[in-house]
């Protein structure tokens, strides 16, 4: 039951209250880039729920059955970089070999997110927080659920302000940064939740 | 003779990284640290001090190995090298300067993944001599550091009256304390974009090439979201990477 309750903490933590975007800075590049239409935000946001909760949990593995057991826990950045950087690859042959359909949806956007920061962050961060591997999976997931919304609703914003009547100057990314930054706002009102 | 030209060369490097290529208020790179640390200049100033010295010495060992790392793996090479001073970099910074780390947190090892370090050993540092590489670094470094310190300034003073941690306002200024919260990042930064579409806009219209300004591309397809680029050449060559082709890596 603790444990459960704790997953559940964490679950609502890590996807609102301290939403990956609007309040860590994280992915940002695929945020601001990716999100001109709400289709393609939603097969990005797969792509990351996907590649963020594998790369966590081989992430959690390695640091718990590779590097703690030989002390080489300050070779955490090098390793988890390579390993999801492999991982993203291998993950992009294999779903074009076994899984065409799921292939065609996601696959144009697996390879924008191999070093994308939220993936490494979330590794860094199960590991600075202590977490196990359970809980780590269950943090990338729901990390990685909290970009998926937050790019599908800017997504949504941006279609909808597509027509309007902006200053010249302000055309653009200054109104995405701008459109983000009311998000970032009305996120900031989750963090009552827990 | 040599030496006059190589000096020149480093101090074009310095100026074209502080100001020509500014990677932050010219390209719009690394926006991941520049809006997470900007909380106040202090944090500013050590984030682009730490990427600084990042950004140097591995451009300088990239430039050194340039001719040894085959074309067809240089991204992992790159990425171990960058990964390797990311760890020493932050086992000092644990060691001397503890609170800097603190404050930083997980940007630290982050900085593996700043769009501008790999950025410029994909397009400066694997196709020119160690001295211009060294300097490119330093002059990248430089400008990604001003322009935290900046930023950071503005926010710090907007959001709490101060700078470097010194009183400036008067005691009447109430701080706008959403500036140094999670939104005024993004609010600095949109103030920040429309500034520059201003000058691209000023720029256009007297004839100059304003093709750099805001474009946001650091030649690093690897962590760029943006679709539609034609370039992509760092996924353009991956693409191929089967067994057959390892066999000679020299060709292309």
């Amino acid at each position: 039951m603790e444990t459960v309750k704790e997953l559940l903490v964490i679950l609502i933590g890590s996807s609102l209250v301290s939403n990956v975007v609007l309040s860590q800075f994280l992915g940002l590049c695929p945020f601001l880039g990716v999100s001109k239409k709400t289709n393609t935000a939603a097969g990005m946001g797969a792509a990351v729920i996907f590649v963020i909760t594998l790369a966590s949990a081989v992430a959690g593995l390695m640091y718990r059955f590779i590097l703690q057991p030989l002390h080489i826990e300050y070779l955490q950045t090098i390793c988890f970089i390579l390993v999801i950087a492999a991982l993203v690859q291998f993950v992009e042959m294999f779903l074009r070999k076994a899984m065409p359909a799921l292939y065609e949806a996601l696959g144009v956007y697996l390879p924008l997110i191999t070093t994308n920061c939220a993936v490494l962050g979330v590794a860094l961060t199960n590991v600075q927080k202590e977490y196990g591997i359970l809980t780590g999976i269950v943090n990338g997931f729901a990390t990685a659920v909290g970009f998926t919304i937050a790019i599908v609703i800017l997504a949504g914003l941006r279609e909808k302000m597509e027509h309007n009547d902006i200053p010249e100057s302000f055309k653009g990314m200054p109104t995405v940064l701008l459109t983000a930054g009311l998000m970032a706002i009305a996120f900031c009102g989750f963090s009552g939740l827990l | 003779m040599g030496k006059t030209n190589s000096m020149a060369g480093a101090g074009e490097r310095l100026v074209n990284g502080l100001v020509k290529e500014n990677p932050t208020f010219v390209l719009m790179l690394g926006m991941c640290p520049t809006l997470a640390v900007t909380t106040s200049a202090v944090n500013g100033f050590g984030m682009g001090a730490t990427t600084l010295v990042v950004l140097a010495l591995s451009n300088l060992i990239i430039s050194l190995l340039r001719n040894v790392i085959p074309k067809k793996v240089r991204i992992p090479a790159f990425i171990v090298i960058i990964a390797s001073f990311v760890t020493v970099v932050q086992l000092l910074l644990e060691a001397y300067l503890p609170f800097l780390n603190d404050a930083l947190g997980v940007y630290i090892p982050l900085i593996v993944v700043n769009c501008i370090i790999l950025g410029r050993a994909e397009s400066y540092a694997y196709s020119n001599g160690p001295v211009p590489s060294l300097f490119d670094g330093i002059g990248m470094g430089l400008g990604f550091t001003v322009a935290l310190t900046c930023i950071g300034a503005v926010r710090e003073l907007l959001g709490a009256g101060e700078i470097f941690g010194a009183r400036v306002m008067p005691q009447a200024f109430t701080p706008i304390g959403i500036f140094v919260l999670a939104p005024g990042a993004f609010f600095v930064l949109a103030a920040l974009c429309a500034l520059q579409n201003l000058v691209k806009i000023r720029g256009a219209r007297a004839g100059k090439d304003t093709s750099k300004i805001g474009s946001g591309c650091s030649e690093d397809c690897m962590n760029c979201g943006e679709k539609g680029c034609g370039r992509r050449k760092f996924y353009d060559d991956s693409d191929d990477l089967v067994v057959e082709d390892l066999s000679d890596p020299a060709d292309s």
